[in-house]
């Protein structure tokens, strides 16, 4: 089963933003979305999953057409990571996980009991059981995307997709979050993320897709679309590379 | 098997606190409304008339009886559904609007429902006749915001809607204003001053059957849709992508609010704050989980409107327009809501 989308126009109501995108995702692999602000990454990861509507081209789940699924069906298959936010009411981690659920209840229903199993399997494998009943108002911002991480999972999806997955998080935060992304690809889920920081790219993803002026200018394997050549030209911008025995980094320079 | 039975709820212990003093509010409220007024009745001879209500007992002394029965029983039924019924639609609709400052008339229920009952006194139609243009109009209302809000291509649908509803809530408030005019002001004016500042004294027995119908099928619809108002509450996309029809959603909230504001509206004039005040009381008691705070909300909204129409029936020599005492004793409450931010909505 792959997460598709071929020949993509996307924009926001009448107004195009990126034309001729074509994007796959298969099980087991983290892929970024690579590119600097404003370059149509948000936009593509949305109508992506359904929630803006595709110009031109159409996107596939396991070969059915998104537009022909239901809000349920959607949710069953793909789990949505928003930016970190705050939110109106003080619910509990508990409650904000069990809304993952929400796909595997009838309209009417209230939760079961194996909803609430779900809920704390998810809340166990991130680590953040101990958690459940701090308002999600009050957490701090690493936290919260532990949480939304595990909302997600509670959602039994076949992919996942979040939107800048790190931003706003300290350095700490950045470096969990990051590695609960790459163990959630090694589960078998398919993982979709978008980002601005190619070190970020570098440590989770096995392929990247480079995006400008909401074009794919280029994708494949990280160790050959991570270079200097490349993000220069991706970002307009001079930058540095910096190699040691660990590994590679990126700086701006 | 379910050998490792999850820990308890998060906050259960709280909710349970919570809930009992919700029963106990509207317990009291049932208990003073119907024993206080120019004839006291004593909770004995209420206790008896319980009794012989469900078989057996002589039913307590006649008088008694007579007022409880025909004259505040209708009255304080009436006032425990609208209470509960306003109560339960401001949760709903603080939820689907994401803002705690949200009330149920958000959508002009109440400013439709106001120029429809005005209109009813200006050609001197029949309480029946008031009462179902009043209605009519409250619903009229806020389909026309919602067609509007519709109409109105934007990225956040729910801001756009209350955008529309405030705009024509002021249309339908200088209507109002025309028609009270143009009124008689011996005859028509005082009738619809009084009727816009809120009364449950007018209510008798036949109208607790068409007040019943609406209130019921739409508190009861809410309370169905409780589980949902939460991911509602995430906003129109985290809602989606958890998987809700949020369309078909937002539209039952909604229809159902908007069914149980216009009947109430309809019965009883404009009562505010109830709808406001009473979810952040709900909240405060068992937390801000729709799925507990809507069902405690209905109590709470049901309890405190009593104790408010008893006030109103006894204070004063002449009776008070409860819209008066809602905002007397919703502003204070509302100001220490809002001090106390952290418990109570953000």
């Amino acid at each position: 089963m792959t997460l598709e989308g071929r020949r993509l126009a996307i924009g926001h109501g009448r107004h195009v933003i990126g034309r001729d995108i074509d994007i796959v995702l298969h099980p087991g692999e983290a892929v970024a979305l690579l590119g600097p602000n404003g370059g149509g990454k948000t936009t593509l990861l949305k109508t992506l999953i359904g929630l803006i509507p595709a110009h031109d081209g159409e996107v596939t789940i396991g070969g059915r057409k998104l537009t022909r699924l239901s809000a349920r069906e959607r949710a069953r298959l793909v789990a949505y990571v928003p930016q970190v936010h705050v939110g109106t009411f003080a619910f509990s981690v508990e409650t904000v996980v069990l809304m993952g659920r929400t796909a595997h209840m009838p309209l009417f229903a209230r939760p079961s009991p194996s909803d609430h199993d779900a809920t704390r399997a998810a809340l166990e494998r991130l680590g953040i059981a101990g958690l459940a009943a701090r308002p999600y108002t009050e957490i701090s911002g690493g936290e919260r995307q532990l949480v939304l991480l595990a909302r997600a999972l509670a959602q039994r999806p076949r992919f996942i997709v979040l939107d800048e997955p790190t931003a706003n998080l300290d350095f700490g935060n950045q470096g969990k979050v990051i590695g609960e992304i790459r163990a959630l690809a090694q589960t078998g889920l398919g993982v979709l993320f978008t980002t601005h920081d190619p070190n970020q790219a570098l440590r989770i993803a096995a392929r990247v897709y480079l995006m400008r002026h909401g074009r794919c200018v280029a994708d494949g394997p990280v160790q050959d679309m991570l270079t200097r050549e490349r993000l220069e030209a991706v970002y307009d911008a001079p930058i540095r590379v910096l190699s040691a025995a660990g590994g590679t980094a990126f700086l701006p320079a | 098997m379910t050998t490792k039975r999850a820990l308890p709820r998060a906050g259960a212990k709280r909710a349970t606190i919570g809930y009992a003093i919700a029963c106990l509010v509207l317990l009291a409220g049932l208990v003073l409304a119907l024993c206080v007024g120019r004839y006291p009745v004593s909770g004995r001879d209420l206790l008896d008339l319980l009794a012989a209500q469900f078989g057996g007992g002589a039913g307590g002394s006649p008088a008694a009886q007579a007022v409880i029965l025909s004259v505040r029983g209708p009255r304080v039924l009436a006032g425990a559904l609208v209470g509960a019924a306003l109560a339960v639609a401001g949760t709903a609709f603080q939820g689907l609007f994401r803002n705690p400052l949200v009330s149920p008339d958000i959508l002009g229920a109440s400013s439709g429902a106001a120029l429809g009952a005005v209109l009813g006194i200006y050609f001197s139609f029949n309480v029946f006749g008031i009462e179902l243009l009043a209605f009519a109009g409250g619903l009229a209302a806020v389909v026309a915001v919602y067609l509007l809000g519709s109409a109105i291509r934007a990225r956040d649908p729910v801001l756009v809607l209350v955008l529309a509803g405030i705009v024509i809530g002021s249309l339908l408030g200088a209507g109002v204003g025309l028609v009270k005019y143009l009124a008689d002001p011996y005859n028509q004016l005082p009738a619809m001053t009084f009727w816009l500042l809120g009364s449950l004294a007018a209510v008798n027995p036949a109208d607790l059957a068409p007040l019943f119908g609406p209130v019921a099928a739409g508190t009861i619809g809410l309370l169905l849709l409780r589980h949902r108002m939460n991911v509602m509450s995430l906003g129109e996309e985290e809602a989606i992508a958890l998987g809700v029809p949020t369309r078909l959603l937002r539209v039952a909230i909604i229809a159902a609010a908007t069914l149980v504001t216009s009947a109430s509206v309809a019965v009883a004039g404009i009562i505010g704050w109830i709808g406001l005040v009473v979810p952040h009381l709900a909240r405060a008691l068992v937390g801000p989980d729709f799925a507990r705070a809507v069902p405690a909300a209905a109590l709470v909204g049901g309890g405190l409107l009593l104790f408010i129409d008893t006030l109103a029936r006894t204070a004063a020599p002449i009776e008070i327009p409860l819209g008066i005492l809602t905002a007397a004793i919703g502003t204070p409450i509302f100001i220490w809501l809002l001090a106390d931010v952290q418990r109570s909505w953000s």
